[in-house]
């Protein structure tokens, strides 16, 4: 046995990781499990692919892979247009949807509405781009010793960065900014916080924003790893979930530790046991939390 | 002349497969209808019930658990206290948590049972499934309108059974304590009435009804397999009960008709509309409208078609 599967379950983990925090997020403020979050993550790679495409054409010399990376500049500037989209779609989602039940005060059947979206979502991605895979790069990397017994790939090593990049700057921006304080004052108390001056609605878009644009960044992470495919996000929803309540619901570094854990545990769980499994590592991990300790990593009692 | 023997051959197999879906609304409608217990994993305990039954019932298969070749009788019995069982362990690990942390559990249910079902061919024949599951009134099967009619009328004997059974239940003393503790689980609480108990009930109960359905459904069609208990069919029994009206019995197999209707006339026209090549895109397009549906009838109708009705007890008034 190599250690081979520590790196794996790291780069998958920062994945995991991603959208947990976007799942944590949306969680602590609008105080719902959002289970469209995986579609954000589908659609979000998704559009990156569509996107990609034409600027592809239209520069030919950005689909030129950047250094060792197997993508172009063009994947690049596609994925942070596609976050910007992703995190439109998010707010166009809950002005249609969740907004009424918000207003209605009924949070379990904003859970239920999500519920309904997901499947809407995902069979629409099916409808527009079938369900066969699709890439975004072909290329096939050499993945370069960077310990004994430890191989990762260029694009690997961006994925981790790109990912502890993300995270703290959104932990930055929800500790160190005005913007963040007034987020968290409507985690805390949505009531005390519009008495106190906070623009509540306008917290709340931000909220599915940044919501929307770390699961698109998950999406594209995800589709260099894996096929492209209109079930990849709702596959991983289980893992995110798992991850965000291991961190503690509500918790940004919380959700980041969750998502390493799981993503190692997945790993390990495929050296040892069979890669047929490692979905079922998730719901391990999950009753596990809820059984020892609910409130998880990080979080705190409810 | 038209096949009329034919027509009524299949219309009574459709009748059957709406009311077993019925009968897991009925199951559904008791867990969030009633007490407000919210589970996305119902195609995960549809799925236990299906699997024990056919297991306990089958004849025996080289390589592969069970084969008890038990009576159907018996083989339902196990598949309501598998499924019952199944239920009541999620729910005493999560009933005490917040509302969502339910909904989180038995999603994982329905991924884990998915998991199971397609990697344990040893236990649940892998992705080939079950077959050769013995049949109610088998011995009728080559006389397909007699045999469609003698298992619609079982069927429609125990769904009326089961809703005459959940009226009941309903009205009585326990069902009102499930509706105290969805609408105002601390004054309940305050009445001297143990919540959590309650609602650990309520959610076993209604996994086990889910197992019944899942039971019956493998007699009736005589072979299941992973597909068939897929995330979508969740989705479709949640499609039925809002459409219906979550929290009324009847509203449940209202709902259970309709949008069995929808759903199978809508088959019958992707069918006809679309080139075989986009069969599947097309297939996706249903899934895409059901969704819609869903999601349009929480919003705009969340009492559904005929939502619940106030039931008081009838000693209070007059």
């Amino acid at each position: 046995m190599t250690l081979q599967f520590l790196a794996d379950g790291l780069i998958a983990g920062s994945t995991i990781a991603l959208g947990a925090v976007g799942v944590t997020l949306t969680y602590s403020i609008l105080r719902f499990a959002n289970f469209a979050h995986g579609e954000f993550i589908s659609w979000g790679c998704y559009l990156t692919l569509l996107i990609a495409g034409p600027i592809g054409a239209w520069i030919a010399a950005s689909a030129d892979a950047i250094g060792p990376l197997s993508v172009g500049w063009n994947i690049v500037l596609a994925g942070v247009l596609a976050m910007a989209l992703t995190g439109l779609l998010a707010i166009a989602l809950d002005a249609i949807l969740f907004k009424p039940l918000r207003e209605r005060g009924a949070s379990i059947t904003a859970v239920m509405a999500s519920f309904g979206a997901s499947m809407a979502l995902r069979a629409l991605l099916e409808v527009l781009f079938s369900s066969r895979p699709a890439y975004l790069s072909r290329e096939l990397q050499i993945a370069i010793p960077v310990a004994p017994g430890i191989r990762v790939t260029p694009d690997q090593i961006a994925l981790v960065a790109i990912t502890a990049l993300l995270v703290a700057g959104l932990h930055l921006l929800l500790t160190r900014t005005a913007l963040g304080r007034s987020l968290r004052a409507v985690g805390e108390n949505p009531a005390l916080a519009r008495v106190a001056g906070v623009d509540v609605a306008r917290v709340i878009r931000l909220t599915w924003f940044l919501g929307g644009a770390l699961a698109c960044a998950s999406g594209v992470m995800l589709g260099l790893v894996v096929q492209i495919r209109p079930t990849m996000g709702s596959e991983i929803l289980l893992p995110l979930f798992a991850a965000a309540i291991l961190g503690g619901i509500g918790s940004v570094p919380g959700a980041l530790i969750g998502g390493l854990i799981v993503g190692l545990a997945e790993a390990t769980t495929v050296e040892l046991v069979g890669s047929q499994w490692r979905a079922a590592v998730a719901f391990l991990v999950l009753i596990s939390v809820l059984l020892i300790r609910p409130t998880g990593l990080l979080g705190r009692s409810p | 002349m038209p096949d009329f023997a034919g027509i009524l051959a299949y219309a009574s197999v459709f009748l059957t497969l709406a009311l077993i879906n019925g009968i897991a609304c009925l199951g559904l409608n008791l867990q969030w209808g009633q007490t407000g217990l919210f589970n996305v994993g119902v195609a995960g305990f549809i799925a236990i019930g299906a699997y024990v039954s056919a297991l306990l019932t089958t004849a025996p298969v080289d390589g592969r658990f069970g084969g008890f070749e038990m009576p159907i009788v018996a083989g339902l019995v196990g598949a309501m206290i598998a499924a019952g069982a199944a239920s009541a362990l999620i729910g005493v690990i999560t009933l005490r948590l917040r509302s969502d942390y339910l909904a989180i559990t038995t999603f994982g249910v329905g991924v884990a049972v998915q998991l199971i079902l397609r990697n344990e061919p040893a236990l649940t024949g892998g992705t080939f499934g079950i077959s050769f599951i013995p049949r109610p009134f088998g011995s009728l099967a080559d006389r397909p309108l007699l045999f469609g009619c003698v298992n619609l009328a079982l069927v429609g004997v125990l769904v009326l059974a089961l809703v005459v059974g959940l009226q009941r239940l309903a009205r009585s003393p326990w069902g009102r304590v499930l509706r105290a503790v969805r609408e105002d689980e601390r004054a309940a609480l305050a009445l001297g009435k143990n919540a959590a108990s309650y609602r650990l009930q309520a959610f076993a109960l209604g996994g086990a009804i889910m197992g019944l359905a899942g039971g019956m459904e493998a007699h009736l069609i005589g072979f299941i397999s992973p597909e068939g208990y897929d995330s979508s069919l969740t989705f479709l029994i949640w499609t039925m009960l809002v459409v219906g009206g979550s929290g009324n019995n009847l509203g449940a197999l209202l709902g259970a008709g309709l949008v069995s209707v929808i759903w199978s006339v809508t088959g019958l026209a992707t069918g006809m509309l679309f080139a075989p090549e986009d069969q599947t895109r097309a297939a996706a397009l249903r899934n895409v409208a059901i969704g819609v549906l869903l999601a349009a009838t929480i919003v705009w109708r969340p009492r559904g078609l005929i939502g619940e009705r106030l039931s008081v007890s009838r000693h209070v008034g007059d």
